[in-house]
C-alpha cells in the first residue's frame, strides 16, 4: 500500500517477506544509503510496533518510507544491515532503545546505554517506560574488537581527550606505526533528548532542537521547524526562508572557519589556527549582533523566524563579509603556501569514493569524496541562486579542507545574494493550530543533512521524533579513513571530519 | 605572500572589526589583579583541565573562544592543559550523562592535591534543558562538590573570564 504524505514523502506499508525485497529496490534505484530507520511504538492503539525506514531519490526530490508492522508478541523483524551496511547503526540504536531485534543481524552491541551503567531489559523509547526505576547494570564489558598477531597492540583513547572537544572512546590496532583498525566507541553524551521530546509541545521542542548539537543549532531547529511546518500545512514566507537560508550560512561560515584552523592546529601550524580562530569570532559577533545569539539560538520558529534582517543592516552586513572573504583568501594562502602543511595533509586520511558510498556517507565528506550530494541544490532560494555542489575527488584530508574553503566562498556569495532578495515582508505566520500527523524535515547543515521525523499526537502534543545528524552516517568513514595511517596522523583526520559527539549519541 | 604581507595588512585593518574594546578594557583591569593573585598563589600559573559530560557543544566553543586572540585568557596566566595531572582545576561542562560519571570520578582522581571544580553553563549547574531526562544526573555536584559554577548557555568567552577572575581573587 502506497500512501502519498505530501509532495515530498511517500510511505510504503509492506508484509513482512517484501520488506527486504523493498529496501533493496529502492535502495538501488534511489542511490541512496539508509537516510534514516526507527521505529514507533503503537502497542496501545495497534497492538504492533511500526519500523520506518527511509531512503531519499535525490533525482525526484522524494523521500521513501517502507513501513512495516509487526505484533507486539512477535518482537523480531528481519535484519537489513546484512544487505545494507547504512542500516546497522539504526539497527542497534532500535535494538536497545525498544527491545526489539533485527534478526539475523552481524552485531548487536549497544551504542549510547553503556553496559556499565545501563542494566538489560530496560527500553527507554518505549512508551511504558518508567524512568524512576532504572538502577544497576549489565554488569558486561563493551567488547571491542580484537586483532590478533605478532607484534599487535591496541592504544584506548579517550572518553576524556587531550583538546576541548566532546567525549567518545578510540580503540586503535596498531602494528608498529600503521593503524590496522580503529573502532569507535560513542554514546558518553547521551541525554535521551528524543525520549525527553515526547509529550512536549511544539515550542519547546525547538528550544530542545537547537541543544542536540550546540555548533550545528540552526540546522537542527530548522529542520524540526520545517517537520513541523509540513505537519501543520503552514508555509513561512519566502522572506522568512530566505532569512533562515541566510543564518544557515553563517552558521555554515563560522563553523567551516572554525575547521579551516583546526585541520592547521592539528599539524602544529598555529599562525593560521590563530589567524582562523579570529575570523570565527567576527562571524560569531556579527551572529550575536544580528540575532542576540553567538550561536544563532532562538531565531527559528513554528511558522517562521523572530529576527528581521532589515534593510538598514545591509551595509554592514556587506563590509563584514567582505573583509571576511578577504580574511579567507589571506588565510587559504598562509595555508597553501606552505610545502610542510601540504605535506601533512595531501594523500592523508583518504575515503575512497567507492568506500563512502558503500558505508552511507553523506554531506560534507561524502561530497570530499565525490559524493556530488546536498540537499541545498533542491531548494529555494538555493536553486535562484544558482546553487551547485562543491566536491573534490581524492577523498583525503585536503579534499575535505578544499570542500571547505570552496563551501564557505560560495556561502558568502549565497548570503550577498540572499540580501539582495529580502525585501518587505512577514517573518512568520500567525500563531498556529497543532493537529494530529507526521511528517519529515531534512536540512543541509555544515556538517550535512539533519532530518527530523516528527509526529504529534490528538492534543498537538510530540509522540515521536527520530533525529539523524549527518554524524550518525559518517563516523564510520573516519574509522575507514584512517586505516593505514599512523596514529599521530589521527587527529588531523579527526578534525578534517570534524564530527558532532552530542549530534551522534543525542 | 609574505609573512610582512600578511602582518601589514593587519595592522591596516586591525585585529577586530567589532568594538569590544571598553569590554576588552575591563577584562584588562581584572586580569592585572588577577595576574598578581595567580602569580603570589599559584606561582605564576593556574591551569585548567576541561571535561565534557555532554553539553551540546557550545559551552566548548567558547571555552576554546576565551583563549583566542582576541580575549587572550593566557596572557592572565590562566592555561587550559591537556592532562589532568597538570591541573589546579577542572572546568566541567554539561549535565552528566551516565556515561560520563565515572570518566569524571577518575579525572578528577587523577587531578593532584588541592583542586578546585568549576562548573560552566546552566546544565552543569542542574541538568538545565536536560534535567528531566532517564540519562542525565542531574549537574556536575551530583558527583563532584563544585566551588564555582558559571552560568549561561553558553556563558560569553567575557563571563568566562569575569566568572574566573572574581573567583580567583576571593
Amino acid at each position: 500500500m502506497i500512501n502519498t504524505k505530501n509532495k515530498e514523502e511517500s510511505y510504503l506499508t509492506v508484509k513482512h517477506a517484501d520488506f527486504i525485497p523493498t529496501c533493496l529496490a529502492l535502495h538501488k534505484l534511489c542511490h541512496s544509503p539508509v537516510m534514516l530507520m526507527f521505529a514507533e511504538d503503537k502497542r496501545e492503539t495497534r497492538s504492533c510496533y511500526r519500523l520506518n525506514t527511509a531512503f531519499y531519490a535525490s533525482g525526484k526530490q522524494h523521500w521513501y518510507y517502507v513501513c512495516l508492522d509487526f505484533p507486539a508478541g512477535d518482537q523480531d523483524f528481519p535484519s537489513l544491515a546484512k544487505e545494507i551496511y547504512s542500516a546497522s547503526l539504526f539497527e542497534r540504536e532500535i535494538w536497545e532503545m525498544f527491545g526489539i531485534r533485527p534478526e539475523g543481524s552481524p552485531d548487536l552491541r549497544k551504542l549510547r546505554l553503556h553496559e556499565e551503567v545501563w542494566p538489560e531489559n530496560s527500553f527507554p523509547l518505549r512508551k511504558d517506560f518508567k524512568a524512576g526505576e532504572i538502577a544497576g547494570s549489565t554488569g558486561k564489558d563493551y567488547s571491542f574488537i580484537k586483532g590478533e598477531g605478532e607484534g599487535l597492540f591496541e592504544v584506548p583513547v579517550g572518553p576524556v581527550h587531550a583538546g576541548i572537544i566532546g567525549p567518545g572512546h578510540f580503540r586503535f590496532s596498531a602494528a608498529g606505526e600503521p593503524i590496522i583498525n580503529l573502532e569507535i566507541r560513542l554514546g558518553f553524551t547521551h541525554r535521551g533528548v528524543e525520549k525527553m521530546l515526547e509529550g512536549k509541545d511544539l515550542t519547546s521542542g525547538v528550544k530542545i532542537s537547537e541543544c542536540v548539537a550546540g555548533d550545528s543549532a540552526f540546522a537542527h531547529s530548522w529542520a524540526f521547524c520545517q517537520a513541523a511546518e509540513k505537519l501543520l500545512d503552514i508555509s513561512p514566507s519566502p522572506k522568512a526562508i530566505l532569512i533562515r537560508a541566510l543564518f544557515l550560512e553563517l552558521e555554515r561560515l563560522y563553523n567551516h572557519v572554525n575547521d579551516i584552523g583546526g585541520i592547521a592546529m592539528d599539524v602544529g601550524f598555529t599562525f593560521a589556527s590563530a589567524f582562523a580562530s579570529i575570523m570565527k569570532e567576527n562571524i560569531q559577533q556579527l551572529n550575536a549582533s544580528l540575532s542576540g545569539s553567538r550561536f544563532l539560538k532562538g531565531i527559528n520558529l513554528i511558522g517562521g523566524v523572530s529576527k528581521n534582517i532589515a534593510a538598514s543592516q545591509k551595509d554592514m552586513l556587506h563590509a563584514k563579509l567582505n573583509s571576511f572573504s578577504s580574511d579567507l583568501d589571506e588565510l587559504e594562502k598562509i595555508l597553501f603556501e606552505n610545502a610542510s602543511f601540504m605535506n601533512r595533509v595531501e594523500n592523508t586520511g583518504i575515503l575512497w569514493k567507492k568506500t563512502a558510498e558503500d558505508i552511507g556517507i553523506i554531506g560534507l565528506a561524502g561530497r570530499a569524496s565525490g559524493i556530488a550530494f546536498d540537499l541545498r541544490q533542491f531548494i529555494e532560494p538555493y536553486q535562484g541562486a544558482g546553487f551547485t555542489p562543491i566536491t573534490r575527488d581524492s577523498g583525503d584530508v585536503l579534499a575535505r579542507l578544499n570542500v571547505r574553503i570552496l563551501e564557505s566562498k560560495q556561502s558568502l556569495h549565497l548570503i550577498a545574494a540572499f540580501l539582495e532578495k529580502i525585501k518587505t515582508g512577514d517573518l512568520s505566520v500567525t500563531p498556529f493550530v497543532p493537529k494530529e500527523g507526521f511528517a519529515a524535515g531534512a536540512v543541509e547543515g555544515w556538517r550535512g543533512p539533519v532530518i527530523y521525523w516528527l509526529k504529534l499526537n490528538s492534543n498537538g502534543k510530540i509522540e515521536r521524533c527520530k533525529i539523524v545528524d549527518a554524524s550518525f552516517h559518517n563516523w564510520e568513514g573516519l574509522a575507514y579513513a584512517v586505516k593505514g595511517e599512523i596514529i599521530p596522523d589521527f587527529p588531523l583526520c579527526n578534525k578534517s571530519f570534524d564530527l558532532s559527539y552530542p549530534g551522534n549519541d543525542l | 605572500m609574505s609573512i610582512f604581507t600578511i602582518i601589514k595588512n593587519r595592522l591596516a585593518k586591525g585585529i577586530v572589526d567589532i568594538d569590544l574594546a571598553g569590554e576588552i578594557k575591563q577584562a584588562n583591569i581584572l586580569g592585572r589583579e588577577l595576574r598578581s593573585v595567580i602569580d603570589r598563589k599559584f606561582k605564576g600559573s593556574f591551569n585548567i583541565r576541561q571535561v565534557d559530560t555532554g553539553s551540546c557543544g557550545a559551552c566548548l566553543s567558547e571555552i576554546i573562544a576565551a583563549a583566542n586572540p582576541i580575549y587572550d585568557l593566557q596572557r592572565f596566566g590562566v592555561n587550559i592543559v591537556a592532562s589532568p595531572k597538570h591541573a589546579d582545576a577542572l572546568l566541567v561542562t554539561g549535565p552528566v550523562s551516565r556515561n560520563m560519571a565515572l570518566a569524571l570520578k577518575k579525572t578528577y582522581a587523577a587531578t593532584p592535591g588541592d583542586k578546585f571544580v568549576i562548573s560552566i553553563g546552566d546544565c552543569a549547574l542542574d541538568g538545565g534543558i536536560f534535567k528531566d531526562s532517564y540519562y542525565t544526573l542531574g549537574g556536575v555536584d551530583k558527583v563532584l562538590k563544585v566551588d564555582l559554577h558559571i552560568p549561561g548557555c553558553p556563558p560569553t568567552p567575557l563571563v568566562i573570564i569575569r566568572y574566573l577572575l572574581a573567583f580567583l581573587r576571593s
